[in-house]
């Protein structure tokens, strides 16, 4: 008995467990807000609708996977910079260029189908990763905010992509305004869920989570980025080199994107001889943004942001549920918008959250062992 | 019954997991000099908040001229005419001294400002009590010396009588030192009553009336001034005995260590140079001081010494290599050790655990990485040795994050930190700032002791006693030359004192007027 309460005490000690509560705490105050929303636009289904946000995932599991996966990859590239203190917004950019790349690869290279898709992906990150470098180099040699850069690179990357689709007679249906069919080949193979696009492709993103949780933890690259990020100062001082970590963490940054972007066009469609297709309309992807709600939830930790771009990806297939009922989808993406945005506030919660327990926590210390601090003073 | 002014009586404030003020009691006579002494963390900054309405206290009473009194905010202090010089000033950096001056207290008719009627008032102070400023000076472009007097203003514009000092002469030179005890002593003379928060003695001994000493939160009693001694001062905030002396042993000096030929480094704020044309050597065995009052070019030819920043013109050659343009790794590798002057900004990763932090500077050495990973069983045993050695205190040993440490165990793990590291020279730029009597002695002693191994060592201090007592051989700075040479054995304070501001040189004056 006493041994489980000591383990239990020591795992609500820990950091992980109270970012965990305040991202739950934080996701039940968006899940109130978003059912007030919906009472509001239909009062009659709201109940009906609400449930279907909170468990129409359950019975899609697979969209919802699917649905993850890109968000997942960005959500990882967002938090992976934001570890170094770099703010990449130009995810969107790195995911378009990924999907770029992978759909160049798909049509111009002809492969065997064992190899092709997985060739396509590493396009996909060769092509994240140059939209990465870009901002990264111009912030490491000559000080270039790359917020700024990286947002510009979203639109150039946007219609740099959109001017070579159209202009690529293999790859561009301009009668239906969209990318022609992928050959089987280059899709990603499913995981095998009946009437999903879920592939493996969510193993490799969860994979690449943990594999940036160990870089993060257990390298001394990683201790370099985190040490860079908390004080970039003191990281010069002990000679590392700021030069060399900001360019590589926003090629790893834009590698990320660009695999999501990969990941996303390259999904398995499941009516046979087709596929995802990209339709170049001037839009910047909204997975990018996606990405920084996704890695805000999951306080930048990767495995954090499994479960953040699982839970945002679930409430999302939840949505389009609830649109049967009646509700407009306009009115779903603002429930959807409200749900992201008060979860987003787990960062604020988080810290009120710890200092709260870490209160109770050291009154219950006082009055458990007033005599023995009385002494320790003492003796001092 | 004595009448006091200000009686803070049976003051308990906690904060989670500690007793800051345990039943302090505290007695301000009218017109006297009251020094407050303890340690750092002894919870004199603690006791002061509540006076000044920062804090509330659970437990204990405030009362002005015997009648209870409740201070919720700075503002009830500043009605009760109580007034706080902080240690880290409180100004606006872009506003004119008399906007600072005003601020919060504008004068207006209907809202439009009358600065006129203000700036009268500030200058008839200032004359009054030779508090020399100037209205119209932004802050950025003043001294420090003549922000203090603007926070001194400040109080005397608000009429407070109660005047709060938080470690007042820290940034101050010791002619600026002497200005201010003057400027208090008159203070007093004129019935205004002093609050005087500081840990150096020798400013107690010569100004203040009376003193309360503080140790770890508890209040360990109030002397007369006219009673007592330094050394029983001392005993009484630090627990035990101090010893003032450093003993040193004789110099033995070996090979020259770091050779700076001719550095010019130019200034970050100006478009003049910082340092102009410095040369000096290290040798083993000895240490070194670059004295001089805080902006004259230390900072940055420390800079230019250990990569921070680029020199513009000369050499570095440390142990016998060229590190002129050396990355600050390579530095590092050739022998150089460097407790920075901002242990916040540079020299800790606060948000690190300290053994992070204790290999800052060799987690990439064969000893702590195998192929890019961190070997944690190394790192944790390496830590656990040196804070065993070095005897750094902390909540929770080598995983405590470094924010929670104290000021002192946070410099105890640099040191650790720089004096293990293999190295030839040693860069200490003002390793004991903010620290208190026991923690000072402590590095006093590391300095002495690495000087002893036979490594050189630089030391930047603006600290006098720590000039003239630690050094072999005194550098003093001004306006980023070297002005002097000094041997401590035969110099005194007042004359190192008029090297520092400049109206005495030794050394390189003709050089100087040939170029």
């Amino acid at each position: 008995m006493q041994n489980k309460t000591f383990s239990l005490k020591s795992i609500t000690k820990t950091k992980g467990f109270s970012s965990f509560t305040a991202a739950l705490l934080a996701i039940a105050l968006g899940l109130i807000f978003g059912f007030i929303v919906m009472v509001f636009a239909l009062p009659g289904n709201s109940l009906a609708g609400f449930g279907r946000v909170l468990f129409g995932g359950f019975t899609r599991l697979g969209d919802v996977l699917y649905f993850a996966t890109p968000i997942l990859m960005t959500g990882l590239s967002v938090g992976f910079a934001f570890k170094m203190g770099l703010f990449n917004i130009g995810s969107s950019g790195q995911y378009t260029m990924g999907m770029f790349f992978a759909l160049y690869v798909g049509f111009m290279w002809p492969m065997p189908a064992s190899i092709h898709w997985l060739v396509c992906v590493l396009a996909g990150l060769i092509g994240g990763m140059i939209w990465g470098f870009i901002p990264g180099i111009l912030k490491a040699l000559f000080n270039v905010n790359e917020v700024i850069t990286s947002i510009m690179f979203n639109y150039i990357g946007m219609y740099l992509v959109d001017m070579l689709v159209q202009g690529n007679s293999t790859m561009y249906i301009s009668t239906k305004t969209r990318t022609a069919y992928l050959p089987a080949s280059a899709q990603i193979p499913s995981l095998g869920i009946p009437y999903s696009n879920a592939n493996i492709a969510i193993i490799i993103a969860i994979v690449i989570a943990i594999l940036l949780h160990i870089t993060l933890n257990k390298t001394t690259f990683g201790y370099e980025l985190k040490a860079t990020g908390f004080n970039k100062f003191a990281s010069k001082y002990a000679g590392m080199s700021d030069k060399r970590n900001t360019i590589l963490t926003m090629v790893i940054a834009g590698a990320l994107s660009g695999l999501g972007g990969a990941f996303a066009i390259l999904a398995p469609s499941t009516i046979a001889g087709s596929s995802m297709t990209y339709e170049p309309i001037s839009v910047i992807a909204s997975a990018g943004f996606n990405g920084i709600a996704v890695a805000l939830l999951g306080f930048a930790n990767p495995i954090g942001t499994i479960f953040s771009a699982i839970f945002i990806s679930h409430i999302g297939r939840g949505g389009t549920l609830a649109s049967l009922l009646g509700y407009k989808p306009e009115i779903i993406d603002v429930v959807i918008a409200v749900i992201i945005y008060f979860s987003s506030f787990a960062l604020i919660m988080n810290a009120a959250f710890a200092r709260f327990i870490k209160q109770r926590r050291e009154k219950k210390l006082d009055t458990n062992q007033p005599t023995d601090n009385i002494k320790k003073g003492k003796e001092a | 019954m004595e009448n006091y002014i200000i009686e803070m009586l049976h003051i308990t404030k906690e904060f989670p997991g500690i007793i800051a003020n345990d039943d302090i009691t505290l007695q301000l006579r009218k017109g006297e000099i009251h020094a407050l002494l303890g340690e750092n963390g002894a919870g004199k900054s603690t006791l002061m908040s509540v006076l000044f309405g920062l804090y509330q206290a659970e437990k204990g009473e405030i009362k002005k001229n015997g009648e209870v009194v409740k201070i919720n905010n700075p503002n009830d202090a500043n009605s009760l005419g109580i007034g706080m010089v902080h240690q880290h000033f409180k100004l606006v950096e872009i506003f004119t001294v008399l906007e600072n001056i005003i601020l919060g207290v504008e004068p207006n008719k209907m809202g439009f400002l009358q600065k006129k009627e203000a700036r009268d008032k500030v200058i008839s102070l200032s004359k009054k009590y030779g508090l020399q400023v100037d209205p119209d000076a932004y802050i950025e472009k003043i001294s420090v010396g003549m922000q203090q007097r603007v926070e001194i203003l400040k109080m005397l514009y608000r009429d407070n009588d109660i005047l709060i000092f938080d470690e007042p002469t820290a940034v101050l030179t010791p002619q600026e030192i002497d200005e201010l005890m003057d400027i208090m002593r008159g203070f007093a003379k004129e019935g205004k009553s002093i609050l005087f928060i500081t840990h150096k003695l020798n400013e107690i001994m010569s100004v203040a009336d009376r003193c309360t000493v503080l140790r770890k939160g508890k209040c360990i009693g109030t002397v007369d001034i006219k009673n007592t001694t330094k050394e029983e001062l001392s005993k009484m905030m630090v627990g035990r005995d101090i010893s003032f002396t450093v003993d040193k042993k004789e110099i033995a000096t070996g090979d020259v260590v770091l050779s700076v030929h001719n550095v010019t480094v130019p200034s970050k704020t100006s478009k003049k140079n910082a340092v102009k044309n410095v040369s000096f050597e290290v040798k083993a065995g000895e240490i070194v001081c670059l004295a001089g009052i805080e902006g004259n070019g230390q900072t940055e030819l420390v800079a230019a010494l250990t990569g921070l920043d680029k020199l513009s013109k000369g050499e570095i050659t440390l142990a016998g290599k060229d590190i002129t343009k050396a990355s600050i790794r390579n530095r590092s590798k050739t022998g150089m050790s460097h407790i920075p002057e901002d242990r916040h900004k540079y020299g800790l990763v606060l948000d690190y655990s300290l053994e992070d932090n204790i290999v800052l500077q060799r987690y990439w050495q064969t000893e702590f990485q195998k192929n890019g990973f961190i070997k944690r069983p190394a790192v944790r045993s390496y830590a656990d040795k040196l804070i065993e050695q070095y005897d750094v205190r902390s909540g929770q040993g080598a995983l405590s994050t470094t924010r929670s440490m104290s000021g002192g165990n946070q410099q105890k793990a640099i040191i650790a930190r720089e004096l293990d590291k293999k190295h030839e020279l040693l860069v200490a730029v003002q390793p004991t700032r903010g620290l208190d009597v026991g923690a000072i002695e402590f590095i006093h002693k590391q300095l002495i002791g690495n000087r002893d191994q036979g490594k050189g060592v630089l030391l930047i201090s603006l600290e006098l006693d720590e000039v003239m007592n630690v050094s072999d051989r005194i550098l003093v700075m001004y306006e980023g030359e070297i002005v002097g040479e000094l041997d401590p054995k035969t110099t005194t304070v007042q004359e190192l004192g008029l090297y520092m501001s400049g109206a005495k040189r030794n050394v390189g004056k003709e050089s100087g007027h040939a170029e």
